[in-house]
């Protein structure tokens, strides 16, 4: 078996190789400061956070709503920018080492603790985990404010922007930041930076998030602002029963014969058994039966054995599993058996 | 493979680029030439840069605003430089980038108005028509592969109808009610346009001034290549007038307390 030693200092033994590599043409990826705006504030009472709503993949929106405030401790968040599988893993790792750090010491975590541990582990990977961090919290020695870089710098500001929608953002907190700003004002100045990166940039997108840290609370304000709703549709584009025609009607029950077998009895699980359903997921109506259209002629409703169902868990209606999507003539038929 | 029958047998011949085998600037010619030419290099690079230029619509006109900077790469190397050039009775152009060929540009822009004035047939050229002369001078050297290596805006008001566009070293142009080039299109704009989108005909000239001078603020805190030395000017039916040099007023406590970058205390 290798040995999980590794001697200290950096391992190039990759140098060689991937100059080969570069020199044939595939080189490596740059780290980049992918499409979001990420502000945090230092105001009178503490930090303020704030976080545009846009995940982009190249040009297409991949989600129009995700979350970029990333809980580190109850009074320490980080906001992420940058590659979003590495935000979200580096936050998390430092936030599951911050919780077994503080029960060590047995006092409360401090901002300064994961600002090392995120620069440390970034250092080590020379800028390849491509997480650019605005990490802000108020601790037993009062309120922190840092970014920290892919590779690895940090910086110690009262205001700080990242991001491709940073220049739009700190035009605005360049602009509008005071010392000792109220609460309501570092909130304002905070979205107002947000809504300039949403709108001027085209990596940055959707919702305003808002995350307010003082020391004894910490609030987090999601959508706070929601300046880009979709507009209600001018009609509706369902189809209406009957848009398929069909010239006969048979349903037939797959369920020829039904024998009940109670598998593992526990505190949590409802055991009864129900006559129209089996077994543990008595409680649970089967997700849905399949129905079957033959377009020329005949509808034909099958009904699955309720066996395929165990553990499916039950969706309520209108809600409907994407590769179980059927005209609508279907629909009542999604709604269990 | 020479198709010409005339040419078979015989030793082949250089000075003519029988199949356009050459671009332009390397075929050869039998013109007279002079000793100079053998230098003639195309612009690659600009040299001695200048940076954003701003401009806004408001109630009475345009106004503009540039830095008195001509930088020469990283080091600040001429200070009084008026990037700012009033074009006729009703324009005003601003330009970035290689600072020499904004010069050539202004020469251009200086026969074109003699020459219009020598006319004497009662038409004045206004900003639609420097901007459109400007714009095919900038797009036919791009053609060229040889750009005058400018961001330029042209602003004005004719006949009680202001007039704002951009054109650059491409030839690509655009309008709008506030506009930026350089760095100030990604910090200064989204400032611009929250205080101006909107309401270019209430915006009066203390305050169309004083969002101009903000942005310069910002833009000298937030570019490398700035200075705190820039002049504002203002286009209105009186005509052109361009600003004495300013001097912004900025702010450097702000992090007073903050010492180091990371878990140092003292």
């Amino acid at each position: 078996m290798a040995s999980v030693y590794l001697p200290p200092g950096f391992n190039f033994s990759n140098e060689i190789r991937n100059n080969f590599i570069g020199d044939k043409g595939l080189h490596l990826p740059k780290a980049t400061s992918t499409g979001t705006t990420i502000v945090g504030c230092l105001f009178k009472d503490g930090i303020v956070l704030g976080a545009d709503t846009r995940a982009t993949e190249g040009p297409i929106v991949a989600d129009k709503n995700c979350e970029k405030i990333h809980y580190i401790t109850e009074n320490i968040r980080c906001c992420g920018a940058g590659t979003a599988a590495d935000t979200e893993f580096t936050t998390a790792l430092i936030s599951s080492n911050m919780e077994l750090h503080a029960l060590s010491t047995g006092r409360k975590p401090r901002v300064v603790t994961a600002m090392t541990m995120l620069k440390q582990m970034l250092f080590r990977y020379q800028g390849h985990v491509g997480a650019a961090l605005v990490l802000g919290g108020v601790d037993a020695t009062g309120p922190h404010l840092f970014t920290i870089h892919p590779h690895g710098s940090t910086d110690k500001l009262p205001y700080v922007t990242m991001g491709s929608g940073s220049l739009a953002a700190m035009a605005v907190f360049e602009s509008g930041w005071r010392a000792n700003m109220e609460r309501d004002d570092a909130l304002s100045l905070v979205k107002a930076a947000i809504s300039a990166g949403i709108f001027n940039d085209l990596g940055s997108g959707s919702n305003v998030d808002a995350c307010i840290i003082t020391a004894d609370h910490t609030e987090m304000l999601r959508n706070v602002e929601m300046p880009n709703v979709r507009v209600q549709k001018e009609r509706t584009y369902t189809f209406r029963r009957g848009t398929t025609a069909w010239t006969k009607e048979s349903i037939r029950n797959l369920i020829v014969s039904e024998e009940v077998t109670p598998v593992g009895a526990s505190d949590a699980m409802d055991t009864t058994i129900d006559e129209t359903h089996e077994g543990i997921t008595a409680k649970k109506k089967p997700l849905m039966s399949l129905t079957q259209h033959d377009f020329n002629c005949e509808q034909t409703r099958l009904r699955i054995p309720s066996i395929l169902n165990i553990g499916i868990p039950v969706l309520k209606p209108p809600y409907v599993r994407p590769y179980f999507h059927l005209p609508s003539s279907a629909h009542t038929d999604l709604v269990g058996t | 493979m020479d198709h010409f029958p005339t040419n078979w047998g015989r030793p082949r011949h250089d000075g003519v680029d029988a199949y356009g085998t050459y671009p332009i600037p390397q075929r050869p010619s039998n013109t007279p030439k002079d000793a100079f030419s053998a230098g003639i290099q195309r612009t690659q690079q600009p040299i001695v840069t200048g940076t954003s230029v701003l401009a806004i619509k408001y109630k009475d006109g345009i106004m503009m605003a540039a830095d008195n900077l001509a930088s020469y790469g990283s080091l600040a190397r001429f200070k009084d430089i008026q990037r700012l050039q009033p074009v006729g009775a009703h324009t005003v152009i601003g330009a970035g980038g290689d600072m020499s060929d904004f010069q050539y540009i202004q020469g251009l822009l200086d026969e074109l108005i003699v020459n219009e004035f020598t006319a004497q047939d009662g038409h004045n050229l206004g900003p639609a028509e420097i901007h459109n002369y400007l714009s095919k001078v900038m797009y036919s050297r791009r053609t060229k592969m040889n750009p005058l290596w400018n961001a330029i805006l042209v602003g004005g008001i004719k006949d009680g109808k202001r007039f704002l566009s951009f054109v650059d070293l491409l030839g690509t142009t655009y309008s709008a009610s506030t506009l930026a080039t350089g760095y100030g299109a990604h910090i200064a704009q989204p400032l611009l346009r929250t205080a101006v989108e909107g309401k270019e005909d209430d915006l009066t000239e203390e305050d169309a001034v004083k969002i101009l001078e903000q942005s310069m603020r910002v833009l000298y805190y937030r570019d490398a290549r700035s200075i705190d030395k820039y002049q504002i000017a203002k286009v209105t039916v009186e005509g052109v007038t361009i600003s004495e040099s300013k001097r912004l007023e900025t702010s450097w406590s702000f992090a007073e307390g903050i010492r180091g970058y990371g878990a140092q205390t003292q």
